[in-house]
């Protein structure tokens, strides 16, 4: 925690004392474009890297009843047997965080009332579910609009979001519930990795990071629309050339632009090497993207190793007498005499 | 087996997390948490690679010179082969929602056994050599080397997981500890590192045909035995098909029904099915193996003992294959026998189809298996067998999913629609408990051996106290369940966790409910008890009469 602290307070201040010693062309120019080169490449590697490895077994985890006689009921998107149905189980799990939305909350009671002694009982427990839908969807709403620095003219659709995210009209600028909210999901996920005894012993760098950097991204966004109202014409009109491949002069952009936008250039530069992959990651999930089909539809595996087994023959040959005493129907029967010396069986 | 301490005692004894970091602590090998090494002899039968002498509790486990060579080599390759594992090590956030999902956990408070962390073991190395930061950054951000004691610290927590897949119901991405501890399974077993409990059994299995190593004429002597309980018990003696070639159907369940209290009585329970049927079947002494205990040493070795099914089918050019109850045997054949072994026999039938009620098991069109609770729901449906569930009065039971059928098949209503039939009397456990959120039994995964008996009684905490619930709410005095570990190992849990609790498989509940033609009148169950309410010098009752 404090080393991820650390690192993030670092990059704020280098691309802060980067952009009052004149190196705004560095931080705002040439490490937006390596970074945007970067994230694209590592993650398409990464897929790569994934993909390479075949998929050797279809091991969905089965979340209801499979699909079997027909007066069973199947639950189809927990339990998919199709593709159509699988869709809907990934389109489930993608947007609405299904396999989230189950988690409990365990507690050991070591004497409770009805097991007269220890018993473990289960809470619902939504609230990870409910903040990690929020930050996903509020960093997606805030993401779409950042779109109109980088589109002239704004299309109608973004103007909508915009609209609808500023509905509660209040503030001047007008407040977007998104960028608050997303702050607030975001403190919340920190504040959960720190006081959960569970979560925080398991929390790494890698963890404390990339939820600080966003806090930090979030943070100068939320300062400069809000507070040190930067001129968002002129930023516009950098961003513009940014993406136009034309980049126009860094001079006078605010300096805590350059610092935002340097954090947003460390995310993406992190993106690919880290945990952040799960998102692309979801959709190559190997207990949650196939149907539960293997018993209808032979899987094949590209690296099934040949076929290497005791066969019925060997074991005969092994057990003839016994079997053939046994009254056991056998393929061979056992030739006369064998049974006095005795069918050896330490072979 | 040293006495165990009260549920209480247990429970109390959990530990805090420890203060440091994770990657400091080193597990203890305190006798009773681990499992004993396999034989040398056993691993080299197999040919299992570097079969060597060695002792979890020793400073010292002799692995062969090159062995960090060995384990970064086998990684790779594995790596390489499964997609899922590559994905598995980049994309967990440790967001730690699985943590308290896993009943290891839950009963130890190790912070190892959370699955998030149990992963993280194998991802520290991970991280060393395939990622970006964890090369740059190493320690700082969870990326460690290979050494002996990260060794010792997978074989001890790949060996308290069961592989029950709870965990990855809950994960917002699937990620599925199962692959991760198969696959660490699988590395280990690289330097010549397995456990007894597991090997011994592979080795049974390979060359006997079944995990309890009973050779053919045994077989056939204990199930004729058997099928002389069922006469004492209905006045019928069963048939005893074995080995025979043309037989529509060729029958194989866990070997642990043919050999193991209580599992013979659920055997039973099928004799008396078949008999009363007079289904065309067969069961085979060769592939008297439903189980899989290669399925918890590595892929090849689940493939090869798999392999005989269908080798025996087409051998006795069976149409189609029934499966008894049990687990594991099913996540094997549910997602993993067409793969490995298929397609199946030409001789075998487009879609299995049940001769009795014409019903086509479409779900098992390619593997061309069938459980046995699919066919006998279907019968029920069909009323195609005569049931008295009264003779099951004197039990309130209660339902236990296995960990695989549950989560590896979906196999969640048929049980529950055959125990309907065959019991009055029927409550489930609480609902985070059951079905697709069921609680393993706690010595799955080959980890039912009795060295470890408190690590399976704490690990089975979950399931005892659900089970405890309804027997102090509900009178609960019965637990059915359709897996054969389940019933040797629940049997110990339920006097552990909710004493007078019994354990049976389902079709030994159909088999005392079931009304056969020309029994004589039932006065006693399939475990040969007398049955309460019955008096047995009463003249024939209404049993007898609806024959008619």
């Amino acid at each position: 925690m404090i080393a991820a602290l650390a690192m993030v307070a670092l990059i704020g201040c280098i691309a802060w004392a980067g952009a009052a010693g004149g190196l705004a062309f560095l931080f705002s120019v040439v490490l937006p474009y390596a970074a945007v080169i970067i994230f694209v490449v590592g993650v398409i590697r990464r897929m790569v890297y994934w993909a390479k490895s075949p998929v050797p077994f279809r091991i969905p985890t089965t979340g209801g009843q499979e699909a079997s006689l027909d007066f069973i009921k199947q639950e189809k998107w927990d339990c998919p047997c199709t593709k159509g149905q699988t869709v809907v189980r990934m389109i489930l799990e993608v947007l609405t965080f299904r396999s989230l939305f189950r988690n409990t909350h365990a507690e050991v009671l070591l004497n409770d009332p009805v097991n007269k002694g220890p018993r473990v009982v289960y809470y619902s427990s939504k609230w990870l579910w409910v903040f990690a839908l929020l930050f996903h969807y509020c960093f997606l709403v805030v993401f779409i609009r950042h779109f109109r620095f980088f589109m002239d003219p704004v299309p109608a659709c973004i103007t909508l979001i915009e609209t609808l995210d500023g509905l509660m009209q209040v503030g001047v600028p007008r407040f977007y519930v998104s960028g608050g909210l997303l702050l607030v999901a975001l403190l919340f996920l920190l504040t959960r990795r720190l006081v959960n005894e569970r979560v925080r012993y398991i929390s790494l760098l890698n963890d404390y990071f990339p939820l600080l950097l966003l806090i930090c991204i979030v943070a100068t966004g939320l300062c400069m629309r809000y507070f040190d109202k930067a001129d968002i014409a002129s930023i516009k009109v950098f961003i513009m050339g940014l993406a136009h491949l034309s980049p126009v002069s860094t001079e006078g952009l605010p300096a805590l632009f350059v610092v935002h936008l340097t954090f947003v250039s460390v995310l993406l530069l992190y993106f690919p090497f880290s945990k952040l992959m799960h998102m692309p990651g979801i959709f190559f999930s190997p207990t949650r993207n196939v149907p539960n089909d293997t018993r209808r539809v032979r899987h094949v595996n590209p690296w099934n190793p040949p076929k290497q087994f005791f066969t019925y023959a060997e074991y005969e040959d092994e057990y003839r007498e016994f079997m053939a005493d046994a009254g056991l129907p056998l393929e061979k029967q056992p030739e006369k005499g064998m049974a006095d010396d005795g069918l050896s069986l330490e072979k | 087996m040293a006495k165990l301490p009260t549920p209480h005692e247990l429970m109390a004894s959990r530990k805090d997390f420890p203060a440091g970091s994770w990657l400091d602590v080193k597990p203890e090998f305190a006798p009773g948490s681990f499992c004993y090494p396999a034989k040398v002899e056993t691993m080299e039968r197999l040919h299992m690679p570097h079969p060597h002498e060695w002792d979890p509790a020793a400073e010292d486990w002799n692995l062969p010179a090159n062995w960090e060579k060995i384990l970064c080599d086998a990684f790779e390759e594995r790596l390489e082969k499964h997609r899922s594992l590559k994905l598995f090590m980049d994309i967990c956030v440790r967001c730690g929602a699985c943590a308290d999902k896993c009943h290891f956990f839950l009963g130890t408070n190790d912070p190892k056994n959370m699955p998030v962390l149990r992963a993280e073991l194998l991802r520290s190395l991970y991280r060393r050599d395939y990622t970006m930061l964890g090369k740059l950054l190493g320690a700082s951000v969870g990326a460690r080397g290979w050494d002996k004691n990260v060794v010792k610290e997978l074989f001890y927590y790949a060996y308290q997981c069961t592989e029950c897949r709870r965990c990855s119901l809950f994960c917002p991405y699937g990620i599925d500890t199962a692959e991760i501890t198969a696959i660490v399974r699988e590395l280990l077993h690289e330097v010549g590192l397995g456990t007894h409990w597991i090997m011994d059994p592979v080795k049974n299995c390979s060359f006997t045909g079944n995990h309890l190593g009973i050779q053919p004429h045994s077989f056939v002597e204990i199930v004729e035995m058997l099928a002389d309980d069922c006469e004492t018990i209905t006045g019928i003696r069963p048939k005893t098909p074995f080995n025979e070639k043309g037989h529509e159907i060729l029958f194989i369940t866990p070997s642990g029904d043919v050999f193991a209290d209580p599992g013979i009585y659920t055997f039973m329970g099928y004799l008396l099915l078949f008999h009363e049927l007079d289904l065309d079947y067969t069961f085979s002494t060769y592939a008297s193996e439903g189980g899989n205990f290669g399925s918890f040493v590595s892929f090849n070795m689940a493939k090869k003992l798999n392999a005989k099914m269908y080798a025996e089918a087409e051998r006795l050019g069976a149409k189609w294959i029934l499966g008894g109850e049990c687990g594991h045997m099913w996540r094997v054949i549910n997602q993993y026998m067409g793969t490995y072994n298929g397609p199946a026999p030409s001789c075998m039938m487009d879609v299995p189809t049940s001769p009795i009620t014409g019903t086509r098991f479409e779900n098992a069109a390619s593997t061309k298996m069938v459980h046995i609770t699919e066919f006998t729901a279907d019968l029920i449906r069909h009323n195609k067998i005569k049931l008295d569930p009264s003779r099951n009065d004197h039990i309130i039971t209660t339902f236990h999913d296995s960990c695989n059928p549950a989560r590896a098949m979906g196999l969640l209503e048929e049980p529950r629609y055959i125990l309907k039939a065959v019991c009055n009397n029927f409550v489930e456990m609480p609902e985070n408990t059951i079905r697709e959120q069921t609680f393993c039994c706690g010595s799955g995964s080959g980890l039912n051996t009795e060295e470890i008996m408190e690590l399976r009684m704490r690990a089975g905490m979950p399931r005892g106290n659900a089970l405890r619930y309804v027997q102090q709410k509900y009178d609960v005095n019965h637990m059915a369940c359709v897996c054969a570990i389940d019933r040797a190992t629940l049997t110990p849990l339920a006097n552990y966790w909710a004493p007078g609790v019994t354990v049976s498989g389902l079709h030994e509940l159909v088999g005392n409910a079931l009304v056969m033609k020309g029994e004589q009148k039932r006065t006693m169950d399939l475990r040969q008890e007398d049955l309460p309410n019955v008096d047995p010098d009463e003249p024939e009752d209404d049993a007898e009469q609806g024959e008619e």
